[in-house]
């Protein structure tokens, strides 16, 4: 079973969203979409500066069974890449919630967070794609 | 949906079952770039039993292969001798490909799955006029046993007079033990045996070469093998709409005089001048190549990715494109962006070892 970690908020496309002491926000993928995407062999990121709407594609995680993208979660602007992921791929899929972070974005306003998923509700939501 | 006799036992293994071709059927056991690295390193083992075994009996089977196949079965001289080959419409299209291995008495073919039942309606319309019996073997299951250590772990594990069988082959020969056959074919670039037995004693073999430390490994696996090994899967990379000509089969037609079906049409495509080739592609930045990603040379759209992946061997992007003449650097286009590719020879890897050569431009 995939584990959801408590404490972040989640987007219905599997990214997570860490609201960080300085108020930024760092994102990832979640254990359950690392699952579902099998051996990472690829990660394209953003790059530092660019701004971002919530919705916007700004990367791509492509694993040995396909590419998929990557959404922003708020507005905000990209402050950092994790240049880990582009000679350790493997990382997102051995560390999801931790080593294997994507970016992170400076927020104007971290109110829009409370509108993402909760871990319990995004829980559901993968419990429900599971019984499909 | 069919599934195989070991279905539960992929299960058990934790395989992530996937529908290929109406069979339940596991991509992968965990991880598929692990699986990949013990095929190349050590040693695997690949249920394949949802492809068909056809055997083809009768005074005129030969002539029969003869006239249905564009590789030239007579090439067999002894029983245990394989070859592949082509199996063409009268357009010089590729129905399917197959592997031929000569019996004792007859032949025996070993088609894909999910062409199981047009290759054998076609087969049976083309056996009009010829003394032949062609008998499909669901009863047999097929499992392949790849790697460099193939053959040492199925010193251990077979029987005696299984041993001694496989002990006299070479390769690409196969031969019965029993009602088991046995035959050193496969679908990897490495040393391998591939084992058909009936379906009872399948469970029974996989057990035994498990105990022995055999990882079992699925299609996921199963297809960037073949990509890095240089060979084509059936429906990706060749087609009823493209013949072995532009699909890297050249070497596997044999103009000989006996009239196969198609050969009329090649022969005319070989006359013409401008056809495409089927070509290697290494991507220079990391990456990872998919089927239908255009290829550019300089602005000029020149063809098309036919099979892509991520080779674990290379470390890189790596696939075929099905590409028209070309001069100057390759570019294959992501998501938007050219990224340069070096066109390569086939295979990629070959026994462990990367041995793909750059290719020149002709003209």
């Amino acid at each position: 079973m995939a584990e959801v970690r408590e404490g972040l908020r989640y987007l219905s496309s599997h990214e997570w969203v860490r609201l960080e002491d300085d108020g930024t926000v760092t994102v990832g993928i979640s254990d359950h979409a690392q699952h579902a995407l099998g051996d990472v062999v690829f990660v394209e990121l953003p790059e530092v500066g660019q701004s971002v709407n919530p919705g916007d594609d700004v990367a791509v995680v492509e694993s040995v069974k396909a590419a998929s993208d990557i959404y922003a979660p708020l507005a905000g602007k990209v402050i950092a890449y994790n240049d880990q992921l582009e000679a350790t791929p493997e990382t997102v899929n051995e560390s999801p919630f931790d080593d294997g972070w994507f970016f992170k974005l400076e927020i104007a306003d971290s109110s829009g967070l409370d509108a993402l998923l909760s871990a319990e509700d995004y829980a559901s939501l993968c419990a429900s794609e599971a019984a499909d | 949906m069919k599934e195989t006799s070991l279905a539960s036992h992929h299960r058990a293994a934790g395989g992530k079952m996937v529908d290929f071709s109406g069979w339940q059927m596991p991509l992968h056991y965990g991880s598929q770039i692990d699986e990949h690295h013990a095929v190349r390193q050590s040693v695997g083992m690949f249920d394949v039993s949802h492809m068909s075994v056809v055997d083809v009996k009768g005074s005129s089977a030969t002539d029969y292969l003869q006239k249905l196949l564009a590789n030239d079965v007579a090439r067999l001289k002894q029983p245990g001798r394989a070859l592949y080959s082509a199996m063409l419409n009268p357009a010089g299209g590729v129905k399917d490909d197959l592997i031929v291995y000569r019996l004792e008495l007859g032949y025996r073919l070993v088609v894909n799955c999910g062409t199981r039942d047009k290759d054998l309606a076609w087969m049976l319309a083309c056996s009009d006029g010829f003394e032949v019996e062609i008998i499909e073997r669901p009863d047999l299951a097929l499992i392949a046993v790849q790697g460099p250590e193939a053959l040492s772990i199925l010193e251990t594990t077979l029987a005696p007079a299984q041993q001694s069988v496989l002990g006299s082959l070479t390769s690409f020969e196969g031969a019965p033990a029993g009602d088991w056959f046995l035959a050193r074919t496969g679908y990897t670039g490495e040393l391998g045996v591939e084992i058909m037995l009936p379906n009872a004693a399948a469970e029974g073999l996989w057990t035994t070469l498990l105990a022995a430390g055999v990882r079992p490994i699925g299609l996921g696996a199963r297809d960037t093998l073949r990509l890095e090994a240089g060979m084509n899967l059936y429906g990706q990379d060749m087609d009823e709409g493209h013949s072995p000509l532009s699909s890297n089969l050249a070497w596997t037609v044999k103009h000989n005089g006996r009239n196969f079906i198609g050969e009329a049409a090649l022969l005319k495509m070989k006359a013409d001048k401008g056809s495409t080739a089927l070509v290697g592609l290494v991507m220079l930045d990391r990456g990872v190549l998919r089927a239908q990603y255009p290829v550019y040379a300089q602005e000029t759209l020149v063809g098309e990715i036919t099979s892509g992946a991520f080779s674990p061997t290379l470390q890189a992007g790596i696939g075929f494109a099905r590409v028209g003449a070309w001069q100057g650097p390759l570019f294959v286009e992501i998501r938007g962006k050219r990224q340069a590719v070096e066109p390569v020879s086939l295979p990629f890897v070959r026994k462990g070892q990367v041995v793909y050569q750059k290719l020149i431009p002709e003209g």
